[in-house]
């Protein structure tokens, strides 16, 4: 008996001793997110904060940079242009990738090798892809204008104009990313229940109907996980980008990412670039909470 | 094992202190020390630092690999061992940046691009002075023979304040490779001045049989030595006396008019996104006329597996412009890291590089332009050699009549970049003045700020 009465004061101590003890595990996790997220954020706000190139002496210059980065105009249309490209290259895989889970989400034969083969652009290398399609996009050799001339279209020129660069440029995106639109969506579909599909059947429900307001709402999520994957993807795209264009033709295509290597590693401009990772920050935390209130919302319904 | 290491410990310490002291000596950086050398050892001796081991950083181009192969040869000569990297061109400049200014660098050699660096390097006198080893007679190989470099690189490879701090290995001067055939066709002599220059790519183009005037790099940053060759011709400059821009001036504008006239009128769709290698592709496809670029191209020309214009390739000297005819001039060499422990090999290694066996071997390779004159005889009397004539005489000519083609500063590359910019607007259809106005605005307080600091 004495053992049970004695039993919860031993407990609590024992627990605060264990307490205690285990508040030393998190250290390990401390000093590494510390040494590798946490430290260089501040050491980027800090260096944001100095007119520094390298091979001269830093100034201490406040918030002189981002004052700059304001009124630079070239600054503040990378960030257009970086919207202009992300909002291409997630709606059109993101379209065309539910699309393509519904079709094979159906029973036809050769399904799963040609699953395989739709799902193939998603194992290359961006850069050697972007090699590829620079060849393709290529005015006189390449043969997507050939292709156009055989269905008698006049020849475009692709990403060396200004115009179309941003379009053309997406395209390479959606050819290399719908895939994994494809693949989400699909694991989305395999696990619907059938039963909804058989009631509304019984209640003489059509295909699209069955569509838009069974199989729609019940994928909606695993379409905005997509969505969510595709934009970090989309905001980050630097590879396909810097590769087939370096930005061009002038500044057409040049998103915060271009610029920001330029800052950096082409005119070592250490204190602009920091104050472009800054803003950049912002931009990508603004859209992630905006992309997690919507993926709320989809829960909810 | 580890006894016999403790055995033997002291003595490779004792060979490191020496060594130290004979680097400090090669250096003459201790005031006496390069005597102390020299008397302690008098004639030069491709020996002397024998057992040593140096780093080597290249860049990967034709000329680097050229130099990476024949290593052993500098091993065999001097006893130093060599341990080298070879990265591209962009790479190593930005890892070089970084290194030197962390205050010590992985290597002792580095190779340079003078029309990028030279400005950069100087300024914070990242290389080593050659001039104290130069005259060393302990230390500078009797056949160096240092008047055999062309003016051009020896210029190059000089400082504003007078330093050398590199010898110069390669020079790409701009020229026009121009297609006989067409010209021929339409009965038309390679132009002398720049008016023939337009006055021919507007009668060679002919877009409906997808025959372009006149061909060269329309993509920012890379396009600007083009519009620099103009407007070298026609008397311009980058940048006066006291650090003002001159790149909104009359002749400026003349040569980007020309570079707008010549590359959005006469030549092919889309050249806003070309580089060399596009440039050089729809040349070798005998689809364009002219193409400005620089010397290095002519291995490929003449290769029957790549081009379909062989022995039809004509090598021009850059059009006399208004006021003078040049020849926009880049180039490459060798440096020491001012950090490096082994200058005395390290220099040994330089010497080696830029002797005229390994000179000759570039013409040989055709892997560019050496920067030897003695270089093109010798490679010519040998019977393996096949580039052209012409072409060896056109690169004679132009090393002869070569200026910068960049400005020497420290941001070269932000300048290309802004001025780069300008000149795509221009092929896209917008005013050359204005857009040097706006580019020479943007770039001043840029270039202001570079020399201050």
């Amino acid at each position: 008996m004495s053992v049970t009465v004695t039993a919860p004061a031993r407990g609590a101590r024992f627990l605060a001793r264990r307490r205690r003890a285990y508040y030393w595990f998190i250290v390990p996790a401390l000093v590494v997110v510390g040494a590798v997220i946490v430290f260089p954020w501040l050491f980027t706000l800090w260096m944001s904060a100095f007119d520094w190139t390298i091979g001269s002496a830093a100034h201490f210059v406040g918030f002189g940079n981002y004052a700059k980065l304001a009124t630079n105009q070239r600054f503040l249309e990378a960030i257009l242009h970086t919207f202009y490209f992300t909002a291409l290259a997630v709606a059109v895989p993101l379209v065309l990738g539910t699309l393509a889970a519904l079709i094979f989400h159906r029973e036809f034969p050769f399904r799963g090798v040609l699953r395989g083969v739709f799902v193939m652009p998603m194992m290359a290398t961006p850069v050697a892809v972007a090699l590829v399609w620079t060849m393709m996009f290529h005015p006189q050799q390449g043969v997507l204008n050939y292709l156009l001339s055989l269905v008698g279209l006049p020849p475009s020129l692709w990403v060396y104009s200004p115009t179309l660069v941003i379009p053309s440029l997406v395209l390479v995106e959606v050819w290399h990313w719908t895939p994994l639109v494809m693949l989400i969506v699909l694991g989305g579909l395999a696990a619907l229940p059938t039963e909804p599909y058989e009631s509304a059947r019984l209640d003489g429900a059509s295909e699209w109907q069955l569509f838009r307001f069974i199989t729609l709402p019940l994928v909606a999520p695993f379409i905005v996980v997509a969505a969510v994957i595709r934009t970090i993807d989309a905001l980050k795209t630097f590879d396909t980008i810097y590769v087939i264009t370096g930005g061009g033709p002038g500044t057409a295509s040049e998103t915060i990412n271009l610029y920001l290597y330029l800052q950096a590693f082409a005119f070592y401009n250490i204190g602009t670039a920091s104050a472009v990772v800054v803003v950049f920050f912002v931009i990508v935390l603004a859209l992630a909470l905006l992309l997690l209130h919507v993926r709320e919302k989809t829960k909810w319904s | 094992m580890p006894d016999r290491e403790r055995d033997t410990g002291p003595e490779p310490q004792r060979r490191r202190l020496l060594q130290a002291g004979f680097g400090a000596a090669a250096l003459g950086a201790i005031p006496g020390a390069g005597q102390l050398a020299a008397q302690a050892q008098g004639a030069f001796d491709w020996k002397r630092f024998k057992g040593e081991k140096i780093e080597v950083f290249l860049v990967k181009s034709p000329r680097g690999d050229l130099l990476t192969k024949y290593h052993k040869e500098f091993e065999d000569l001097t006893g130093i061992s060599v341990g080298s990297e070879m990265i591209p061109e962009q790479q190593q400049r930005q890892k070089a940046v970084i290194e030197f200014n962390s205050g010590n660098t992985s290597f002792d050699v580095i190779a340079i691009s003078y029309h990028v660096q030279k400005r950069l390097f100087g300024k914070n006198k990242w290389l080593e002075d050659i001039r104290p080893m130069m005259a060393d007679k302990s230390l500078a190989d009797p056949n160096l023979d240092f008047p055999d470099f062309a003016e051009g690189g020896l210029k190059y490879a000089t400082q504003a304040d007078g330093r050398i701090d590199s010898l110069p290995f390669n020079l790409d001067p701009w020229v026009v490779y121009y297609n006989k055939e067409l010209f021929e066709a339409k009965g038309i002599a390679y132009p002398k001045t720049f008016a023939e220059m337009i006055d021919a790519a507007a009668r060679l183009n002919d877009p409906a049989k997808g025959v372009s005037g006149f061909v060269a790099r329309g993509l920012k940053n890379a396009n600007v030595p083009v519009w620099s060759s103009f407007l070298l011709g026609y008397g311009g400059g980058f940048v006066d006396a006291k650090g003002k821009l001159a790149t909104d001036a009359p002749e400026a504008v003349e040569a980007a008019k020309m570079y707008q006239t010549l590359l959005a009128k006469y030549g092919p769709q889309g050249v806003a996104g070309f580089n060399w290698n596009e440039a050089q592709s729809l040349f070798l496809q005998g689809k364009a006329a002219m193409w400005l670029d620089g010397i290095g191209f002519a291995q490929p020309l003449e290769d029957p597996t790549k081009s379909r214009i062989v022995g039809k390739v004509g090598y021009g000297v850059m059009p006399a412009g208004p006021k003078q005819q040049v020849s926009a001039l880049f180039g490459d060499g060798q440096g020491i890291s001012t950090f490096s422990r082994k200058k005395g090999p390290s220099w040994f290694y330089l010497q080696w590089a830029a002797n005229k066996a390994n000179q000759t071997r570039i013409l040989q390779a055709a892997a560019g332009a050496p920067v030897r004159k003695s270089a093109y005889a010798m490679a010519q009397s040998s019977a393996d050699f096949k580039a052209p004539k012409q072409w060896v005489e056109c690169m004679l000519t132009s090393a002869r009549i070569a200026q910068p083609g960049l400005p020497v500063i420290a941001p070269v590359t932000e300048f290309r970049d802004v001025f780069g910019i300008a000149l795509t607007n221009m092929i896209n259809g917008a005013d050359p003045a204005t857009e040097l106005k706006k580019a020479t605005a943007e770039f001043q307080p840029i270039l202001d700020k570079s020399e201050k600091a």
